[in-house]
């Protein structure tokens, strides 16, 4: 292969797995707005304490990867139900920037309370063997084809989860209404609380899967990613889960493309006024549609 | 009326106590990165000052004039921010009324925290940061009154890193990633890259990241795309190791040399055997030390269970220049400190011998190259530029 080419699909191979990751936390985001209406500012700081539990499970359990994995998700998915029940239920019907300072306090509590607890940065162990294979001079790691093939495959099944099964359907129809869906015999705080730990579990998988490709974790990680994912799931089409992947992908490639062309200074700036101009065109995002609001 | 005369007669009572049990002692400060994003630095300093303070205060204290003064410390953490170093610096030197401040050893740090002490006129060293700004006046570019430092600078750390590479390491074609938002990083690679241009060698690529990015995988495909011999990192040591790691999962096979900011033993926990046989310049090596230092390595060794990095030793020096100053100035003042230090003879430090010229607030010294080996840091050679 000529230099270029194998210089550009590296790049998109880098791209799909910042994108990969984004995407995991962006779903939580989207979600829960989907159904409450409500930004979930805590959800980045989720994520953060998910590499934290993988690295719980990793060096105090010596788990191997798959058991760290779930365990991970599996934590993650409890502390979102926790947070939901105990900080945003009893805020269902005070006015919406209530719920959303709460949710600032929520993440500001989980940073300091991880600070407290380590304040030194920590390292995860290699929890699966690298491999680097050369394709012609591309290089794949076994991590980024992991990274990349687990997001998108616990994308397709929240996508079935959302669009085929009861679940899926309760939550949708709650997303809908919240006030006469209930009164059908659909259980209001239960879809709630699935949906927080659907939400939670996938920032829970995407901090194992950060932090195995960034090994190196600490308290604040959470922040920036965070609101990445969270911009992803904006321009996606907030309320939309597709819409959310769609997103994540184009930011993680837009970031990664003008590294690779301007000093490394431009990315955030180029990025975000791409991501606002396609904001002033598609005020909904990609694949959001206005809610018309009844009457 | 007569409440409020009783109170101030209180007051006026109270205040005099104070000083008057206060005589005994000297303050002095110390600015550390004690949480934020390099920890291990701060609790380096915190370790060696508190240390430093206990050996003088065992040996019932600093010989001022005619009497012995006990030393009092009062550590401030700065939280890795750089608006904390300034107003740490503010607290210590209005409101505890230090006599002197050591740290923050970050330049981007120290900087901010070496203009308060200036327009304060208070001493301040800082062990560790080796951006010349942090010495220099902003407007005029002329050395600070007040601010001096322990250790080399980069100017200097940047032209023996670039010899290095050169000579040692044969590596003509070279590389540089660096952090663009520190001042510490952005200097010595700037110096790094016109020293090594001017001795010949050829800089393929020349990169930059922002604080806290975790991803280099566009600029490390980038620096790959340009086949450099070698690879210089002069960055922070927590993350130092991703960017190895993730350049290895690119398939790039370079060796990566580093500067003083590598030194913390937390670069070794952090990497492991990814960075198995690198180099790094730095301010001495624990295994190759001098006899005044092997005397500090057991008792820190002893009194907190690991090997004092580099901003331990340096911090350990920083103290040492200061009681010299404080005693050589025979008064606990400020400017008699400032005038002593400056025109200290030769300091035997851990961290090698030291001098201030006179139109200089940086030592003169020199580096040691250190190479990791098998999960520790060892002596490789001597260097100067």
């Amino acid at each position: 292969m000529s230099e270029g080419i194998v210089y550009w699909l590296q790049q998109t191979l880098n791209a799909l797995q910042l994108g990969s990751i984004y995407a995991l936390i962006a779903l939580g985001y989207t979600m829960v707005y989907g159904i409450l209406t409500m930004i979930n500012f805590a959800h980045g700081d989720v994520f953060m304490i998910g590499a934290f539990f993988c690295f719980l499970a990793a060096v105090y359990l010596g788990l191997p990867f798959a058991p760290t994995l779930l365990l991970t998700m599996l934590g993650a998915a409890l502390l979102g139900v926790a947070i939901e029940r105990l900080a945003y239920k009893p805020l269902r019907h005070a006015p919406r920037v209530s719920a959303i300072i709460t949710a600032l306090g929520v993440g500001i509590f989980l940073e300091n309370f991880t600070l407290a607890l380590a304040p030194y940065p920590k390292n995860i162990p290699a929890l699966l063997e690298n491999i680097t294979w050369d394709l012609g001079g591309v290089s794949l790691s076994s991590l980024q084809v992991i990274i990349i093939l687990l997001s998108l495959g616990l994308m397709f099944v929240l996508d079935y989860v959302v669009h085929r099964t009861p679940v899926g359907m309760a939550m949708r129809a709650i997303s809908w209404d919240k006030t006469f869906v209930p009164l059908m015999g659909v259980p209001l705080d239960l879809i709630i609380s699935i949906t927080f730990a659907i939400g939670a579990g996938l920032a829970g998988a995407a901090g194992t899967m950060y932090a195995l490709a960034y090994p190196v974790i600490d308290p604040y990680m959470g922040i920036m990613v965070g609101w990445k994912a969270f911009i992803s799931a904006v321009v996606g089409g907030i309320g939309n889960i597709r819409g959310a992947m769609i997103g994540a992908f184009i930011l993680g490639g837009v970031e990664i493309m003008v590294t690779a062309f301007f000093p490394s200074t431009y990315r955030d700036f180029v990025a975000f006024t791409l991501l606002m101009l396609l904001i002033l065109v598609r005020p909904y995002g990609i694949l959001g549609k206005p809610r018309t609001q009844k009457v | 009326m007569r409440k409020a005369l009783s109170l101030l007669l209180f007051s006026v009572l109270v205040s005099l106590g104070v000083t008057a049990w206060g005589a005994g002692t000297i303050k002095l400060g110390v600015i550390a990165e004690l949480t934020g994003d390099m920890p291990a630095v701060g609790a380096s300093c915190r370790n060696a000052a508190e240390m430093a303070v206990k050996e003088v205060n065992a040996a019932g204290g600093l010989k001022v004039g005619k009497e012995k003064m006990k030393v009092e410390l009062v550590v401030e953490d700065n939280a890795g921010k750089a608006d904390q170093s300034a107003a740490a610096a503010q607290k210590l030197i209005t409101q505890d009324e230090v006599l002197a401040i050591v740290g923050p050893n970050a330049s981007r740090y120290a900087i901010p925290a070496s203009e308060i002490a200036e327009s304060s006129q208070t001493v301040l060293i800082t062990p560790w940061s080796t951006n010349p700004k942090t010495t220099l006046d902003a407007t005029t570019n002329k050395p600070k009154k007040y601010v001096f430092r322990a250790c080399f600078i980069d100017p200097f750390q940047g032209g023996v890193l670039a010899k290095f590479a050169l000579e040692n390491l044969k590596a003509k074609k070279a590389a540089v990633l660096y952090d663009v938002a520190s001042d510490y990083n952005k200097g010595i690679a700037e110096v790094f890259k016109a020293n090594y241009e001017k001795l010949g060698g050829k800089i393929v690529a020349f990169e930059t990241y922002t604080t806290n990015d975790k991803d280099f995988s566009a600029q490390l495909t980038k620096i790959k795309d340009a086949k450099p011999d070698v690879i210089f990192l002069p960055n922070y040591y927590s993350e130092v190791p991703l960017q190895v790691q993730q350049a290895k999962r690119l398939g790039i096979t370079a060796p990566f040399i580093g500067s003083d900011s590598w030194g913390s033993n937390e670069l070794l926990t952090l990497g492991g055997a990814d960075l198995n046989g690198y180099y790094f310049s730095t301010h001495y090596a624990a295994d190759n030390a001098a006899p005044v230092a092997k005397k500090f390595i057991a008792d820190y060794e002893k009194a907190y269970g690991t090997k004092p990095d580099d901003v331990a030793a340096l911090t350990y020096d920083a103290f040492g220049l200061l009681f010299d100053s404080i005693q050589s100035a025979g008064k606990a003042d400020r400017e008699a400190i400032r005038a002593a230090l400056s025109t200290l003879p030769s300091y035997k430090g851990v961290t090698g011998d030291m001098k201030f010229q006179a139109d200089s607030r940086d030592p003169i010294k020199s580096a040691v190259i250190l190479q990791i080996k098998d999960g520790k840091f060892t002596y490789y050679t001597n260097a100067n530029p």
